[in-house]
């Protein structure tokens, strides 16, 4: 498979959160506004990028009985770097994402990608890899946020988009992430059976 | 630690901040081990028994040895899930030695907690809600081993409450493509509605 179809495959067919439903605490609880989905987005795929480039480069190196303890530390290290700089450059959002952010260290596709892709794949691929799960992830954070945020709060980034829109205040709330969840990967769902349908 | 404060904490994570239905954690293992109420009990008492000496654990851990050092914010995450890792490790093997029958009700979801947001996520909240301006507050050992204990009962109450709407779902006549995860997602949205109601329950500061 080509890197670019690597990539692709990532964001499209096997989107971490919509197809293979990994990653779904952050993603529900960072998609009350779109300025903390980016930023989450953002911070999952540099982890995601630089583990998987990391465990691509050591794989030949690590024991096969002790790799899960070894990947974790590189993804901590990671998470910590983005910890570390987003506290000292956005602090607003190192405040927004809250507990998510060293959570992101047991996010279940980063660990994922490191196992069943990163430690058997080269570097280059393994950086496409990352990339393209880690755009897959954001864009999934970015709809829910839009959905969200848009009928919540009846703002986008920040600004009101429709005029004299009174918000709807269940949707920032856990149960209107839980709802927009389900019937978002019930609409996938359904496109996955039209397909099985048409072949 | 007055009884009142003690009480907040396990009223507080139990019901107003708990720890599906409002705060996020533990999605993965909700929607995958709660097809059966079984599943459901052994991973709610695993998840009990995990968290509550993950917190006795971790708060030594940052209080005598990251703080003082100024050590805090770079090893905290790193520190942390390995110390969970560890501990769950050491769990798994006691438990197979001492109590058999215990280990064969519970054991085998513990690997799964290792990687779960749920533990670390409690260890993490323990330290935000026990420290000051960068001061441990008093009682915070205490507090933080209480809050722990409370938050796993939360998560079993979530689990279970789940466990024994989707088996009755089961029968129920579901359009094909909510079948499985997405209706679990709606209920667990209506529950969470139905949790909300608590949110006045307790002051937070």
């Amino acid at each position: 498979m080509s890197n670019w179809q690597v990539f692709k495959t990532g964001v499209f067919k096997n989107n971490p959160v919509f197809i293979v439903n990994l990653g779904l605490c952050p993603t529900l609880a960072t998609s009350t506004s779109l300025r903390d989905a980016i930023g989450m987005g953002l911070a999952a795929t540099f982890v995601l990028v630089g583990s998987n480039v990391i465990v691509s480069a050591i794989r030949r190196a690590v024991p096969h009985k002790v790799r899960i303890p070894c990947y974790i530390v590189v993804i901590a290290t990671f998470v910590t770097i983005v910890e570390l700089f987003l506290g000292a450059y956005q602090p607003d959002l190192y405040k927004a994402l809250g507990i998510f952010l060293p959570l992101i260290v047991v996010n279940c596709i980063v660990l994922y990608r490191a196992e069943v892709f990163a430690s058997k794949n080269g570097i280059v691929s393994s950086l496409f890899d990352g990339f393209g799960m880690g755009s897959g992830f954001t864009c999934a954070v970015l709809l829910l946020a839009f959905i969200r945020e848009g009928l919540g709060k009846g703002t986008l980034m920040g600004y009101p988009v429709i005029p004299g829109f009174n918000p709807t205040g269940i949707m920032v709330l856990p149960p209107g992430g839980f709802m927009t969840m389900g019937l978002l990967l019930g609409f996938f769902s359904w496109r996955k059976l039209r397909t099985k349908e048409h072949k | 630690m007055d009884f009142g404060q003690i009480f907040a904490i396990i009223i507080g994570m139990i019901f107003v901040n708990n720890f599906v239905f409002a705060r996020f954690l533990g999605l993965c293992p909700y929607m995958g081990l709660t097809k059966e109420m079984s599943s459901a009990i052994g991973m709610g008492m695993a998840v009990v028994f995990v968290m509550t000496l993950a917190s006795m654990a971790t708060w030594p851990v940052y209080r005598y040895f990251l703080d003082p050092f100024g050590l805090e914010r770079i090893l905290r995450t790193a520190s942390f899930i390995l110390v969970i890792a560890a501990l769950v490790q050491f769990i798994e093997m006691v438990l197979q030695k001492v109590n058999p029958a215990l280990y064969k009700a519970m054991g085998i979801y513990l690997p799964i907690i290792t990687t779960n947001c749920t533990i670390l996520g409690v260890a993490v909240l323990n330290i935000d809600t026990f420290y000051k301006d960068g001061k441990p507050l008093s009682g915070g050992f205490l507090g933080s081993i209480i809050q722990g204990f409370s938050a796993g009962i939360g998560f079993t109450l979530a689990m279970v409450l789940m466990a024994s709407v989707r088996e009755r779902m089961e029968m129920a006549n579901i359009p094909k493509p909510l079948r499985g995860i997405p209706i679990a997602f709606i209920t667990a949205g209506l529950m969470s509605m139905a949790f909300l109601g608590f949110s006045g329950l307790i002051k937070m500061t």
